[in-house]
């Protein structure tokens, strides 16, 4: 009998599972989402902690290396030999002899080795923890640009993580505001219904129906150039999610009235339970799975219009580094033909875009009880 | 039917009325009136300013006026075609617009059909061949569609045309038809310049379409029905365009109305990208000048442009699907 017990069947842990366990072992099963996720959790890794990864200052300017093309890192020298410590070669530099454009070559004599923790520019984490050890780097006098420079001289690398950190954030933050507005007024206007639920839908519809990109240039335009970036930044997030929290109401108000109209919802209510244990403890529960697919939804959304915006110079602006902002650099044909590792943001981007997506494709099967 | 009709039409109306609120706070918005603005550019120019002429200008625009009506009186001008004047190029504000407006309404509408017309059959394949190749395949071109930022689609492009083919791609019309009045030929060159902007626009709204359209048809091709007409040995072609198809096509019509937003956003900033000769680029020099009266009625005409075009695809829906005919015509 009591081995009986221990044994419990495939088939018998799959009716026991929590509805979050069938959703986990759903989700698994979804390569793609996974792949997305974990794509996602390094690139958050690496924005929150960008200090740390980046090899150099982002404002130190490399005068002597403008546009200067990423470096390869070498594993194997000229004469073939294996290095088990990858390295990266110096530049020589020379003109072109009819367009005189600067060139450069690897210059195979100066090798640089790239070490881990090493020390080179001195920063802050999270603007508290001073420190001056990086995750990569080569010693004092060597270079090292894995995605090139760009027309200061700058590390292209480490400006990319730390725009990483804004791109990425600026889409969590403006999610988590439009699951507030969201969730707020949907709840109202599905629960209770009536006169409110007919305000928030025609203020909804108006919304949805107006073009948001020259509803967002002209909102942006309008943010003096004078404010400090941080202030910028959540003007810019608010913009974005004026017109993002639409869609999550729309989903939270059609689940809150259909559930409305559930038997299980009556028989809470007829058991005597309160409007607010009822939409806690049995509404919430049955498409809070919604919601969050539906917020990982919209992530991408929000990213690609900060992205925009500012690549337009409508957004952030200089010294404040997002994808958008590197990518505004690169709005000259003739420059980014030149120099097309400046293109670089803009694959972060769709990156960072196609996970989301996955990722949120994933959730919804796997939340989803009838697939 | 009729009924909802002018219902529809009266709350397009109430939309419109209710946007122009906005796009006038967008005016207003930056620190300083437009009059003040004219005045220090004429100062910069070296010319002198008459007091007379700034108090006509003032009561010209109503400046003298508390906010609500000088919203009132900006609003009479604008149904009497009077946009007010661009500060950038001293010209009246609709004047700039007229021909970039109907271009921009071109490139928007030829995006729509593109978008269709690709979707739709690359929809019905999909999920006809569902998780072969080509269904794959189109997956994962629909995908990166979707991730692309359409400027940066835009950007790449002209990048590699540059790189390989030493051609600029920008514009709609190639340099000895810019200023050349409206003909024939021009039509020609401007055909010939339309299909890069198009794919440009078009691809983030095409991808999205193909998901709804293989995933309807999916959910369609279970139904009982289906099986039941294949049990009686209708061929598998008429089987799957007299029903199956036609349902599974209702709701991507239905979605026309937030297709179009979509569209006429991701259209102002390929323009931008492309320079296209449409309203776009105009109102991104507007607002990087603070040109306001003109930056906020282009963002007026841009949502007219889209309210229009939602009120037409839903009569159009009316007109498809006689279900809605029936539930909403009371």
């Amino acid at each position: 009998m009591k081995d009986k017990r221990k044994e419990i069947s495939a088939e018998e842990k799959f009716y026991m599972a929590s509805q979050w366990q069938l959703m986990w072992r759903k989700f698994r099963k979804h390569k793609l989402a996974i792949i997305g996720g974990v794509i996602l959790a390094i690139f958050y890794t690496g924005a929150i902690f960008c200090e740390f990864f980046s090899t150099q200052d982002i404002y130190k300017r490399y005068t002597k290396y403008i546009y200067c093309p990423p470096q390869r890192i070498h594993f194997f020298d000229e004469e073939g030999k294996f290095h088990f410590r990858p390295f990266v070669c110096g530049f020589k530099r020379a003109r072109d002899p009819i367009t005189w454009e600067k060139i450069y070559k690897e210059d195979k004599s100066k090798k640089y080795p790239i070490y881990f923790f090493v020390r080179g520019d001195k920063y802050k984490l999270w603007n508290i923890f001073p420190s001056d050890i990086h995750f990569i780097g080569v010693k004092k006098g060597g270079i090292l640009f894995l995605f090139g420079t760009d027309k200061l001289g700058r590390d292209m690398f480490s400006r990319n993580l730390y725009a990483s950190r804004i791109s990425l954030s600026i889409g969590l933050v403006g999610v988590a505001l439009s699951f507030i507005l969201g969730s707020l007024l949907g709840g109202i206007s599905g629960f209770y219904g009536g006169a409110a639920d007919m305000v928030i839908q025609r203020i909804i519809e108006f919304l949805i129906c107006i073009p948001t990109i020259p509803l967002w240039m002209g909102l942006a335009a309008a943010i003096p150039t004078d404010w400090p970036p941080l202030k910028v930044y959540f003007a810019i997030t608010i913009i974005l999610s004026f017109v993002g929290w639409c869609g999550l109401a729309r989903v939270v108000r059609g689940k809150l009235i259909s559930l409305r109209e559930e038997d299980f919802t009556m028989a809470a209510k007829i058991a005597g339970a309160s409007d607010g244990r009822i939409i806690v403890r049995h509404l919430l529960p049955s498409f809070l799975s919604y919601l969050i697919v539906n917020l990982t939804l919209s992530v991408p959304g929000m990213i690609l219009g900060e992205t925009s915006l500012s690549f337009l110079g409508l957004g952030l602006r200089p010294p404040v580094v997002s994808w958008g902002v590197l990518l505004n650099e690169a709005q000259n044909v003739k420059t980014v033909s030149m120099h097309p590792w400046l293109l670089i943001p803009g694959l972060f981007v769709i990156i960072t875009v196609l996970a989301f997506n996955f990722l949120g494709d994933g959730l919804r099967d796997a939340a989803d009880p009838y697939k | 039917m009729l009924f909802y009709v002018i219902r529809r039409f009266i709350y397009m109306l109430i939309i419109l009325a209710v946007m122009s609120v906005t796009a006038f706070l967008i005016i207003q918005l930056p620190p300083g009136d437009y009059v003040e603005m004219y005045i220090h550019q004429l100062e910069i120019s070296g010319q002198t300013v008459d007091e007379a002429e700034i108090a006509s200008l003032r009561r010209q625009y109503g400046l003298d006026l508390p906010v609500y009506l000088r919203y009132f009186k900006w609003v009479w001008g604008i149904l009497h075609g009077d946009f007010g004047r661009s500060l950038q190029w001293g010209k009246p504000v609709s004047e700039l617009i007229g021909e970039r407006l109907l271009l921009t309404v071109v490139v928007n509408l030829f995006t729509v059909i593109f978008t269709y017309a690709v979707a739709i059959p690359i929809g019905i394949y999909s999920a006809t061949h569902q998780y072969s190749v080509g269904d794959y395949a189109f997956t994962v071109i629909g995908f990166a569609g979707l991730a692309t930022p359409n400027f940066l689609f835009a950007l790449v492009l002209m990048v590699l045309f540059y790189k390989y083919f030493g051609l600029s791609v920008g514009g709609l019309f190639s340099p000895e038809y810019t200023t050349a009045p409206w003909s024939i030929a021009k039509f020609v060159d401007m055909l010939k310049h339309l299909p890069i902007p198009i794919i440009v626009i078009g691809t983030a709204g095409t991808a999205g379409l193909i998901r709804v359209m293989r995933g309807c048809l999916l959910d369609e091709l279970r139904k009982q029905y289906v099986i039941t007409a294949r049990a009686k040995g209708v061929s598998e072609r008429v089987l799957l365009f007299k029903y199956p198809v036609r349902v599974a096509v209702n709701p991507i019509f239905s979605t026309i109305g937030w297709m179009l937003p979509s569209i006429v956003s991701g259209g102002t900033i390929t323009a931008i990208v492309l320079s296209l000769p449409t309203i776009g680029p105009l109102l991104y020099r507007a607002l990087m000048s603070e040109d306001m009266y003109l930056a906020g009625s282009m963002v007026l005409l841009l949502s007219l442009l889209t309210i229009v075009g939602t009120f037409i695809s839903d009569l159009l829906l009316l007109w498809i699907d006689p279900r809605i005919r029936y539930e909403k015509g009371g």
